[in-house]
């Protein structure tokens, strides 16, 4: 799985931001000219609790 | 439950490699009676899950009394349809037998077919050879006009491309597609590329074993004017590199995905032969002049194998010209959805790479927990066949594998690795 | 009786796809009852044929040209057809139409793209903001959670993974944050200093900050940490990896924490920690009692002495206002922001009087049933934000309750909170004004928290609120002692 390879600092690694949510957030931080990638969210598997609960299992 | 995450992720990495390692050559034309053990008398091989008579659609039964009586198991259609409804035919997935077949995907012994063999792992795949476009038996044509076409396959084309290919040594598919994407093909709605540049190798090849010119002219002519003639030896190359992956133990990669017009089924690595159904979707696309949604039969044939091998739907963004069957928007918009599907898989092919998508290569290895995650359905690029038998192809369009089919795999996938 | 007309466009070529899409378009209209364009191969005469649309002109059509087959109700119609799909077969491509921007659905998808991502700010439904969250620390990604309702158990879950991945989790129910400069959720603007905050709240976080540039102090960053961080359960795990981020931070000289009363431990843990740290603290756990405090640190019992003690201003005594001496009517105060809401309690509990609420700091009551009952609501809790938005996001909420409000006549005050910034309505003065016209009210004693730099004008709002009558005061806590003012006896 790709992730960060360096521990990103709070206050001192330049901030890049995915948005899981919100529109408006997304929107906010451009306007701040912050690195922002806003996602298409919608509840992992249709929002069925229990392929959910699987899927967090699972490692997915 | 770290320990199953990586368990997974390691058994998809291992199904991943296995799938993309592999060395796709079209390598023979055989006679399927000589290579598939079980094609006795009376068997008839089918695409998609299994499914018994009462169930099948239209072109499908039209098919199979167009084969019976090609197999001389029955002297007329009216018998053979007899025979077929009394229980007398034995219908199996062309899966089962190590075959893949476009549309109604007709096997039986007497077929010849195209050989794919994977020379990493050493596996064969095999496929009928492509017909053509219009009324044809794929699309459930039964006609004489359907069973001499048949014929003449068999007796002339096929042993002509059999030595052809045999004196070639083989033809690798791996760079030959990837040259395909560059050209705008995505190998299931578009193989006019593919097509021509197989022609090219070929062509002298032929050429040097065939008997007289006129057989020549002959075969030049009919693989010249499909378009499609490429699919079925695509479909094989997926069979051929899909096939070394089943039965890895944890791992969530889908192998296969095909459908009978009537179910769509899924074969997932950890789960080996399982197939996972549910009912068929309706393509969305769009008709030929004088036909529309209601003459639509339902999505039907294993060509969605080239989808589980990241082409088709998957590639795209290689196609934009096919981008317009989705209706929903512009050719320019053909990436967006080849990186929808990159959503879903385990990797990229960098042997398949996408010009205009910056090289990227195409989205591989579906894996059925983003799948059901992220709610997003492979998108297959398909042909639309009228529902009566034997009229051909209406038009073309875009299928989604039914979620059912994934959410089930899922449910079963983790109760094999203990998952409550 | 039906007219087909052929026309052919030679030496022409286009996609059949993009044929196809011109013919579905025209094939439903009125008047037509056939329609396609197709390439002149033999193939697709034929196609034409049997569908009953091929022509003599369309017959001696070759593969290199298009032929345009119609059959319509009239000749008029047939002609009007083919000249439209002239026009656009004609067109020159206009560029792209319509640019789709790509979307990743996933974490994962969004990861793929933006591989230097260092936070994830999540606002989903509270039931899947825990899952998106850790997917995101497995991604060693910072996390901001603005979502509520999640369980404390996986709060306290979540943040013990953040902590041995050396990231931090801010929240959930965290609103506000000011990270390098950067205003995340709802903050203001306010200059750049060298005070940093730790909130347990994000309107405590506004008030304090921007009472701060108010008297010409600047923050360093405000770092949000969500309301029940420094609960028991969940052990205070991001106030105490935020003090020891502004301890690293060498912008920072001045830290001030801001929330409500923790639990013992968790006190006493924070005290420590601030005991061994080489920079000055303010304390403020709103309702908290007395507490034992190292030197480097002094302790404010309201966000208004926050601001005052970190700023090093001098405590003048604040305008004095007498105690509770028996007031015939009761305050009722309507807060979009928890922490105002609090404050408010605190500073009338401070005058003596008895104070009930939907979200009671130590000393308040629950809401009960007795008439004469003071009475703070914090409209943002959970009860009232279940499946609804925010009273920030969506001031109307507070509508119903304020016009209820101005009709009871045991209210002698109504006291409320402007709050603007980034991620506010953009005019909150104007929409609560906008209830007052023509109506009968008692009197209204509100503050806006925020800067003259925010989008809606801190001078702005409060002229606005002036005009239609409301008194402004120049902080929520001055607010609440002027409402205090004017319910008791002169």
């Amino acid at each position: 799985m790709k992730k960060n390879q360096k521990t990103p600092h709070l206050l001192d690694t330049p901030l890049s931001v995915i948005n899981v949510g919100l529109e408006s957030f997304s929107e906010d931080l451009k306007s701040q000219n912050v690195a922002t990638l806003h996602i298409d969210w919608s509840p992992p598997a249709g929002g069925d609790p229990v392929l959910g609960d699987l899927l967090s299992k699972l490692g997915a | 439950m770290e320990e199953i995450g990586k368990v997974i992720d390691q058994a998809n990495e291992q199904a991943l490699g296995v799938l993309l390692s592999g060395e796709p050559v079209l390598v023979d034309v055989v006679l399927a009676a000589d290579v598939i053990d079980g094609l006795k008398e009376k068997i008839i091989l089918h695409a998609g899950p299994p499914i018994k008579w009462n169930k099948m659609c239209g072109p499908m039964r039209g098919a199979i009394c167009g084969i019976a009586v090609f197999e001389e198991w029955a002297s007329n259609l009216n018998e053979a349809e007899k025979l077929a409804s009394q229980g007398s035919l034995e219908f199996a997935p062309n899966h089962q037998f190590g075959c893949v077949g476009p549309m109604t995907g007709m096997t039986t012994s007497s077929q010849p077919l195209i050989v794919v063999e994977n020379q990493h792992y050493g596996n064969r795949a095999y496929c009928t050879i492509n017909e053509g476009l219009g009324k044809v038996m794929r699309f459930g044509g039964n006609d004489q006009t359907v069973l001499e076409r048949l014929s003449w396959i068999k007796n002339e084309l096929a042993p002509l491309l059999g030595q052809a290919l045999r004196r070639a040594g083989g033809i690798k598919l791996k760079p030959l597609i990837a040259r395909g994407l560059t050209m705008g093909d995505e190998m299931h709605q578009r193989n006019v590329a593919c097509s021509s540049l197989l022609l090219r190798e070929l062509a002298p090849h032929m050429a040097a074993v065939a008997p007289e010119t006129e057989t020549l002219a002959r075969a030049y002519s009919f693989i010249a004017s499909n378009d499609q003639f490429f699919l079925n030896i695509a479909m094989a190359a997926g069979k051929a590199l899909t096939d070394p992956a089943y039965g890895i133990k944890g791992s969530s990669m889908v192998t296969a995905m095909s459908r009978n017009g009537t179910d769509f089924g899924i074969r997932v690595s950890s789960t080996g032969d399982r197939w996972f159904t549910a009912p068929v979707e309706m393509p969305q696309g769009l008709y030929f002049p004088g036909y529309s949604e209601s003459d639509a039969n339902p999505d039907m044939g294993d060509s969605a194998i080239v989808e589980t091998i990241g082409l088709g739907g998957f590639a795209m963004g290689a196609a934009p010209a096919v981008a317009g069957f989705v209706g929903a928007g512009a050719a320019s918009q053909a990436g967006l959805y080849t990186k929808n599907m990159a959503e879903i898989t385990l990797g990229e092919n960098k042997s398949w790479t996408i010009p205009a998508m910056d090289y990227l290569g195409v989205p591989t290895g579906i894996d059925i927990r983003r799948v059901v995650e992220a709610n997003i359905s492979p998108t297959i690029n398909t042909g639309i066949a009228h529902k009566e038998p034997g009229i051909g192809q209406v038009g073309a369009g875009v299928a989604k594998a039914p979620m059912a089919c994934f959410q089930k795999a899922l449910r079963a996938f983790a109760e094999q690795m203990g998952v409550k | 009786m039906t007219f087909l007309l052929n026309v052919v466009q030679h030496n022409s070529y286009a996609d059949s796809v993009a044929l196809m899409r011109l013919s579905d378009k025209i094939s439903g209209s009125p008047g037509v009852k056939e329609a396609a364009i197709m390439i002149g191969t033999p193939a697709n005469k034929e196609i034409l044929a049997t569908a009953n649309l091929l022509g003599g002109d369309g017959q001696s059509a070759g593969p290199g040209d298009i032929i345009l087959a119609v059959r319509a109700v009239d000749q008029n119609t047939a002609n009007r057809v083919i000249a439209g799909w002239e026009s656009e077969l004609n067109k020159k491509a206009e560029g792209l139409s319509a640019t789709e921007i790509w979307r990743p659905k996933t974490i994962r998808g969004a990861f793929e793209q933006q591989s230097d991502a260092s936070m994830a700010i999540i606002s989903v439904p509270g039931p899947f903001a825990i899952a998106e969250a850790r997917k995101a620390l497995t991604r060693n990604l910072n996390v901001l959670i603005f979502s509520d309702n999640v369980a404390i158990d996986e709060e306290r879950a979540i943040k013990e993974e953040a902590k041995s991945r050396d990231l931090i989790v801010m929240g959930p129910d965290c609103g506000t944050a000011i990270i390098q400069g950067k205003m995340l959720g709802f903050a203001n603007s306010v200059p750049n200093g060298k005070i940093g905050i730790v909130g347990a709240s994000g309107t405590g976080i506004q008030e304090v900050s921007c009472l701060l540039a108010h008297m010409g102090h600047g923050i360093s960053h405000a770092i949000g940490v969500g309301g029940r961080d420094l609960t028991e359960q969940v052990g205070g795990i991001s106030t105490l990896t935020a003090i020891d981020l502004l301890e690293k931070d060498p912008q920072t000289d001045h830290v001030i924490i801001i929330s409500k009363p923790p639990s013992e431990k968790v006190c006493s843990k924070i005290l420590s920690k601030i005991e061994r740290s080489s920079k000055t603290f303010t304390v403020c756990f709103l309702g908290s009692p007395l507490l034992q405090l190292s030197s480097n640190a002094r302790q404010a019992t309201t966000l208004e002495l926050a601001a005052l003690l970190a700023a090093n201003q001098e405590i003048k005594p604040i305008n004095s206002v007498s105690k509770n001496t028996g007031a015939a009517k009761r305050i009722l105060g309507l807060y979009a922001g928890g922490t105002l809401a609090a404050e408010a309690q605190i500073i009338l509990i401070d005058h003596g009087f008895s104070v009930t609420s939907n979200a009671p700091v130590p000393g308040a009551l629950p809401i009960g049933s007795g008439n004469l009952q003071h009475t703070i609501i914090d409209l943002g809790a959970d009860e009232y934000t279940q499946g609804r938005p925010h009273p920030m996001i969506e001031p109307s909420v507070r509508s119903a309750p304020f016009l209820k409000a101005c009709d009871d006549p045991t209210v002698g005050a109504i006291l409320c909170d402007i709050v603007i910034g980034n991620g506010a309505h953009a005019n909150p003065a104007g929409l609560l004004i906008s209830l007052l016209s023509d109506l009968d009210h008692p009197p209204i004693f509100v503050s806006v928290t925020g800067t003259n730099q925010d989008p809606q004008g801190r001078d702005s709002q409060m002229k606005l609120l002036e005009s239609a009558g409301c008194t402004v005061a120049s902080s929520n806590a001055e607010a609440a002692r002027m409402a205090i003012s004017s319910i008791l006896p002169a």
